[in-house]
């Protein structure tokens, strides 16, 4: 077994997770065409969770928050980046398709401007009081959840919004008899992308250098003469910020959104966070995919089982690797 | 003028009194030892003079300027080090990473880095390995060496010996010889034989209050003043 464990681990070890779930789906479904529709439709939701999950995890790691708000930025995200785009209607049907993209590309950029702001209002107000005291910190986020629920229902009301698409995310490449909706490619494309820039950051520079170290050791951190409390206020809207964005994408995914998007998806945002391992954003996309692709390939195999095979998939991972598949501290 | 003035320092962790009147001069240079047994208040000290714990009432002074209330990064930044007991070692980034933090620009000095490496040859045979992978001992180097990367006035060492192989010891007490030529330490040691072969001066710590300081060679020919102090013959 440690034999196979060491083989495994040369090629990439729980990296390898996706590829496998992959290929078993692909034995369990039997239609290559639809495992590969589910298969770009679970890679392209994974993306989308990523996005939502990857400030969770980081604020997580680093500031030792339990933030049971997130999701209230994801719900905003998706509703202020909806009407962007509902004001952008006439640019979104042209035939130019240079303004479809700069529709898409300012709805999105609302999002995020809105999550910055918001990121940097909700930390200062509503976190900085209960640093170290995680009760409060979840009365107090899940109060603040609720109250973005309100302001939401209060601002957009309480029926379903429905979300216009650019005509360039509109419809489907067709491959033989598979089909691959437009937008899935988008989402999968957008969050690689963030994938990659966060992991540059991380890696490549000073200040990634520091959060990294910071989520392992803050004090150690200060004690080498960085202001980590700083950097906190910056992590945290950053998080916020990426919140608004997968938010943003998850409401053109979905096409009709309500105010309890965001106590919908904070489920799924946590099971990532913790399947993944805290404060590491390869855990969280590692974390994100697995729950994409299961959620889709359950949903066709087992309908009814679509919403236990998130949480089953996450006891399983922790009774294999409490702290995650890959946690920043070891 | 000494380099580190501690006056009538009291610290409380929660409800908790640790300190009690605490007051010590660390002179400019050599290695200054703080003995003691456990849970007499040594780490209390360190930390208290870095700000990771604040004391009240009482003061600390560095080079005249008073640290009681400053942010342990501004703390840091006037030139005092720390190497915490369990070492402060970042596990997830590589010993490159562990030490390029801790300069003050990004990038090393040559010189210097070349000096460092000479005191710990380990480190550069596992330069690009994840600083979790390492053993205790090579832990610990690279912890000393974190704290020198930079020129600092004063570094504060918790233990530095605790769980080491005694080859490993003895290597690390001819680093710190060197390193005290330029550098004054404040060193935390339960032990004994270690800490007299570095001391010039030292204090002993007994619940929360110094009980004794002077000079390493006195207190090290005052066989009846150890025993009561650290128990060693028990």
């Amino acid at each position: 077994m440690t034999r196979i464990g060491d083989i495994l681990g040369r090629y990439g070890g729980v990296n390898l997770l996706p590829l496998f779930v992959a290929a078993l789906g692909f034995v369990l479904i039997g239609a290559p065409a639809s495992w590969v529709t589910l298969t770009v439709a679970g890679l392209a939701m994974g993306m989308m969770i990523f996005l939502m999950a990857s400030g969770l995890s980081l604020v997580f790691g680093l500031m030792d928050v339990l933030n049971f708000g997130h999701s209230a930025f994801v719900s905003f995200g998706a509703f202020i980046a909806a009407s962007a785009l509902a004001f952008l209607g006439a640019w979104l049907g042209a035939e130019n398709i240079a303004l479809n993209i700069a529709a898409m590309g300012l709805a999105l950029v609302a999002a995020i401007l809105f999550g910055l702001a918001a990121g940097w209002f909700f930390e200062t107000v509503i976190i900085r009081p209960v640093y170290k005291d995680h009760l409060r910190q979840i009365l107090i986020t899940m109060g603040a959840l609720i109250v973005a629920e309100q302001i939401i229902l209060m601002i957009w009301g309480g029926t379903p919004t429905a979300v216009p698409r650019p005509a360039f995310l509109e419809g489907a490449w067709i491959l033989g008899d598979v089909s691959i909706e437009i937008y899935r490619i988008f989402a999968f494309g957008l969050g690689l992308a963030v994938y990659v820039a966060l992991y540059l950051v991380l890696n490549r520079t000073r200040i990634g250098l520091l959060i990294r170290a910071g989520v392992e050791n803050r004090e150690m951190v200060e004690a080498l003469g960085f202001r980590i409390d700083r950097l906190f206020v910056a992590v945290f809207m950053l998080g916020s910020a990426l919140a608004a964005l997968g938010g943003a994408m998850w409401a053109g995914y979905q096409t009709l959104i309500s105010p309890a998007l965001g106590a919908e998806m904070m489920i799924v945002v946590f099971i990532v966070v913790i399947i993944g391992g805290l404060g590491s954003i390869e855990g969280t996309l590692l974390g994100a995919l697995l729950v994409g692709l299961v959620g889709n390939y359950v949903g066709f195999l087992a309908p009814k089982m679509a919403l236990a095979s998130n949480m089953i998939l996450m006891m399983a991972i922790l009774l294999w690797r409490p702290s995650g598949l890959r946690p920043a501290v070891r | 003028m000494s380099l580190l003035s501690i006056t009538a320092m009291q610290t409380r962790i929660g409800q908790y009194a640790v300190l009690h009147n605490i007051s010590l001069e660390v002179p400019e240079g050599g290695v200054f030892v703080l003995l003691g047994r456990n849970g007499a208040g040594k780490t209390t000290t360190l930390r208290s003079i870095m700000g990771l714990w604040t004391p009240s009432p009482g003061s600390v002074t560095f080079r005249g300027r008073d640290l009681t209330g400053m942010h342990t990064a501004e703390i840091a930044r006037l030139g005092i080090a720390y190497v915490p007991e369990n070492m402060g070692i970042f596990g997830g980034l590589t010993v490159e990473e562990n030490l390029v933090l801790a300069t003050a620009t990004g990038r090393f000095d040559k010189v210097r880095l070349a000096r460092i490496t000479a005191l710990f040859p380990a480190l550069e045979t596992f330069w690009t390995k994840q600083a979790w992978a390492l053993s205790g001992g090579q832990k610990q180097m690279l912890a000393v060496a974190r704290a020198i990367i930079e020129p600092r006035a004063l570094i504060l060492i918790d233990e530095p010996t605790k769980g080491l192989a005694p080859s490993i010891v003895g290597a690390m007490a001819e680093a710190f010889r060197e390193i005290a030529q330029g550098t004054t330490i404040l060193l935390v040691e339960q032990n004994f034989q270690f800490a007299r072969s570095l001391g010039r001066d030292m204090a002993v710590i007994e619940d929360g209050r110094i009980a004794h300081s002077g000079t390493m060679a006195e207190f090290a020919a005052d066989k009846a003043l150890q025993d009561r102090l650290l128990a060693l013959s028990a």
